[in-house]
């Protein structure tokens, strides 16, 4: 009932496509957690020349698709004459909106770096106050205090919250294959095309995908025992036997 | 201003929303369904939900569409040749709405069911205590309690819905997006189209998080914060 | 009771179906993106040539014809799957097609070409493709051909959902050329002002060899299902007719200046 030949035919592509997911969503993950740390610290700033552009930043990019943003600066970029020329002419920094990798990359990275810094903004907001007096009682600047308390605070704070950001991330990069980028979800849509078997060519995509799911979520649980190890339950102290 | 193009993503851009509305109605439905059967006594029952919201949210949204549009084609195939009937429609609009509600009700069964969770067990012990039945207790006292520790998780699964909406346009569903693609390929200006389309969507997110939190407020009177 | 509920629903579902095979009401489908095959107007409606042909078919066969619009993609699973009764979508006729549906016979033959740039050295031969970017669209003829001859030989074949993003990225750099039907280059792109700066590379090609043959087919038919023989005869019968009174030549000149039916 089952045409597995639809699998293993395509087995390469399957292989290669996982790759570049793996890539496309741990890159892009990276990217924008180290940008959205001192975004994050910006946007808790109280004065609305700083704060206000992070905000427009981060509420463009989590009003609006990723579908669409991709798109936007996919075809949208390539249309405009400049842009062209700059390719013709090797620009090194816009030669990265000419590949679909590159266009993907950036698009994933802006993406949840924008959801990132409202993740690290809103866990550095609920920063107890009193571990912030006890800073300054020692006579920290602000850049130590942001550095040795704040922020890595805030991270650990962050670390539910960001682990259910990263599988939406993993998921968003299935868009990567509206752009003719072959991640999983094109060699999955190319296995289709050629055989008209939509089950085998889809089912074996989604099991990869919940494979690497699991594997992110148990990830993050070894992050989460590590890092917000005072939050674990406390275990049973065995008391002596009779 | 709009190559002639403005009517028909006027079309698209309502046709959005009744994708949005109607996946959201879906998603809820499911989603306390699969709320109510992963919070059962029944394994029979907890097992499946469970393997609901964990394979759903084990997939991307995409993937699972492509499956529901191009499977269901041929499921009906299968089904409709078995018992000579005439076609069953499985147009984009239908499967786009099938496929949004199924993955958010799995999303929902989770809000949901914490939400159930932090309800004080005093508060449907004390029903209990005056003699009404369970279903009195859960639409009196179990069901409001629960929409307001509800509410935050729905509104941010709404948002996150909203903007898959995006996707039914590559299944061929004639949305904002799909006409947008359209326009832009006919007109070779991509560009202008899909910053519309952005713009849609930001009205649309802005007036949901004022409806979100005016229901918020609304079903929190009562509450006490802890001061700011 | 409830075998009178059966009995009548069943009666309503064989009634239905009887009266499907008389065909005095077909729906048709097409891409609309593939101009000037087929095309989406502002308004939605889709227009173009397949379209034309197909209700000059109609009007022949004096049924009543709707249209529906389809993804390429799913678009023979979709006639399977009885979503609508026939295809009129610039399908080319392939044996691999064959294997899952039927075609009318063909009603334009088309080659395929090689479109890039204005005075662009390349050529539709594998030693001038190697290490270029050439564009198609998934699951044509044309993606066909490039992935069995060209793909794992050093060519970069990029696929497409659609002809037109294909142009776009042509258009913007991207590609270094694009393998597609040469009539719709012909009528969708290169004769526009987006396609001013570009040309066909070389020849276009009916098939070199037999091989080539086999995959680029017999021509362009409308297709239907397996079981469909009925709508086949009646449709070849309708385009026999409007090949004799003149009526595809209107439609032919109102597209293209050169006949585009092939021998």
């Amino acid at each position: 009932m089952i045409d597995w030949s639809v699998i293993t035919g395509n087995l390469p592509q399957y292989a290669d496509g996982l790759w570049l997911t793996l890539q496309l969503t741990v890159l892009s993950l990276l990217a924008g957690l180290v940008l959205a740390i001192p975004l994050a610290v910006l946007r808790t700033s109280s004065r609305r020349a700083v704060f206000g552009p992070v905000w427009a930043f981060t509420y463009f990019f989590r009003g609006t698709p990723m579908l669409i943003q991709l798109l936007l600066i996919y075809y949208g970029l390539g249309q405009f004459d400049w842009i062209q020329a700059q390719w013709q002419a090797s620009n090194a920094f816009w030669l990265i909106f000419r590949e679909p990798y590159g266009c993907a990359l950036v698009t994933f990275t802006l993406n949840t770096c924008a959801y990132t810094t409202e993740i690290l903004a809103g866990a550095l907001r609920a920063t107890p106050h009193g571990e912030i007096e006890a800073a300054q009682a020692c006579g920290m600047s602000r850049v130590t205090m942001l550095r040795r308390i704040l922020i890595p605070g805030a991270l650990r704070r962050a670390l539910p919250a960001y682990s259910n950001e990263a599988i939406f991330m993993l998921h968003g990069t299935a868009i990567a294959s509206t752009v003719t980028l072959m991640d999983l979800t094109g060699a999955a849509r190319n296995a289709y095309s050629q055989h008209f078997a939509p089950f085998e060519a889809f089912l074996f995509a989604g099991a990869l995908y919940l494979t690497l799911t699991f594997s992110l979520v148990g990830l993050f649980r070894l992050a989460e025992r590590r890092y917000l190890a005072h939050l674990q339950p406390r275990k049973a102290i065995k008391g002596p036997t009779a | 201003m709009l190559h002639g193009y403005a009517p028909s993503l006027l079309d698209g851009a309502w046709l959005t929303f009744q994708v949005a509305v109607l996946s959201l109605a879906l998603a809820l439905v499911l989603g306390l369904a699969g709320a109510s059967a992963k919070l059962s006594k029944l394994r029979l029952l907890r097992a499946p939900a469970v393997l609901y919201t964990t394979i759903v949210r084990g997939i991307p949204d995409l993937v699972m569409m492509l499956l529901v549009f191009y499977g269901g084609q041929m499921l009906i195939n299968l089904a409709t040749d078995a018992l000579e009937w005439d076609y069953i429609d499985v147009n984009p609009f239908v499967a786009g709405v099938a496929t949004l509600g199924f993955i958010f009700g799995a999303y929902f069964t989770e809000t949901f069911r914490g939400a159930f969770l932090a309800v004080p067990a005093g508060q449907l012990e004390a029903g209990a205590a005056y003699g009404m039945s369970r279903w009195q207790v859960f639409s009196r006292i179990l069901f409001p309690q629960m929409l307001r520790h509800a509410l935050p998780g729905l509104g941010n699964n709404w948002q996150v819905m909203q903007k898959s909406t995006a996707l039914v346009s590559i299944i061929g569903l004639s949305d904002i997006t799909w006409l947008a693609d359209q326009a832009g390929r006919s007109t070779h200006q991509p560009f202008l189209f899909y910053a519309v389309v952005c713009a849609f969507y930001l009205a649309m997110t802005a007036v949901s998080g004022l409806v979100f939190g005016h229901l918020e407020r609304r079903y929190s009177v009562g509450v006490r914060r802890a001061a700011a | 009771m409830i075998r009178r509920i059966v009995l009548m629903a069943a009666l309503a579902a064989l009634s239905q179906s009887a009266l499907a095979k008389d065909w005095t009401k077909i729906r048709f489908a097409t891409e609309g993106a593939y101009p000037p095959f087929n095309m989406t107007a502002p308004d939605g409606s889709v227009q173009g040539f397949d379209v034309d042909i197909a209700n000059a078919l109609c009007q022949q066969m004096q049924a009543e014809c709707t249209w529906v619009k389809q993804e390429w993609d799913g678009m023979i699973p979709a006639l399977m799957g009885r979503k609508f009764d026939a295809i009129s979508a610039s399908m080319s006729i392939t044996e691999d097609r064959k294997k899952k549906v039927d075609f009318s016979d063909k009603y334009y033959a088309t080659p395929l070409g090689l479109v890039a740039a204005k005075g662009s050295a390349l050529r539709p031969d594998l030693a001038l493709l190697k290490g270029k970017r050439v564009g198609v669209q998934r699951g044509t003829v044309a993606d066909n051909f490039a992935t069995r001859f060209w793909a794992g030989q050093g060519v970069e074949v990029v696929r497409y959902a659609k002809q037109e993003e294909v142009y776009l990225d042509l258009g913007a750099g991207r590609l270094d050329a694009t393998w597609v039907d040469a009539l719709e280059a012909e009528g969708g792109f290169l004769t526009k002002p987006a396609g001013a700066d570009y040309a066909f590379a070389g020849t276009t090609v009916f098939g070199r060899n037999a091989e080539e043959k086999a995959v680029i087919g017999e021509g362009v038919g409308i297709a239907v299902r397996k079981r469909d023989t009925d709508l086949k005869a009646k449709l070849n019968k309708a385009l026999a007719e409007i090949r004799a009174n003149g009526t595809y030549d209107t439609i032919r000149k109102k597209y293209f200046a050169q006949d585009i039916y092939g021998e």
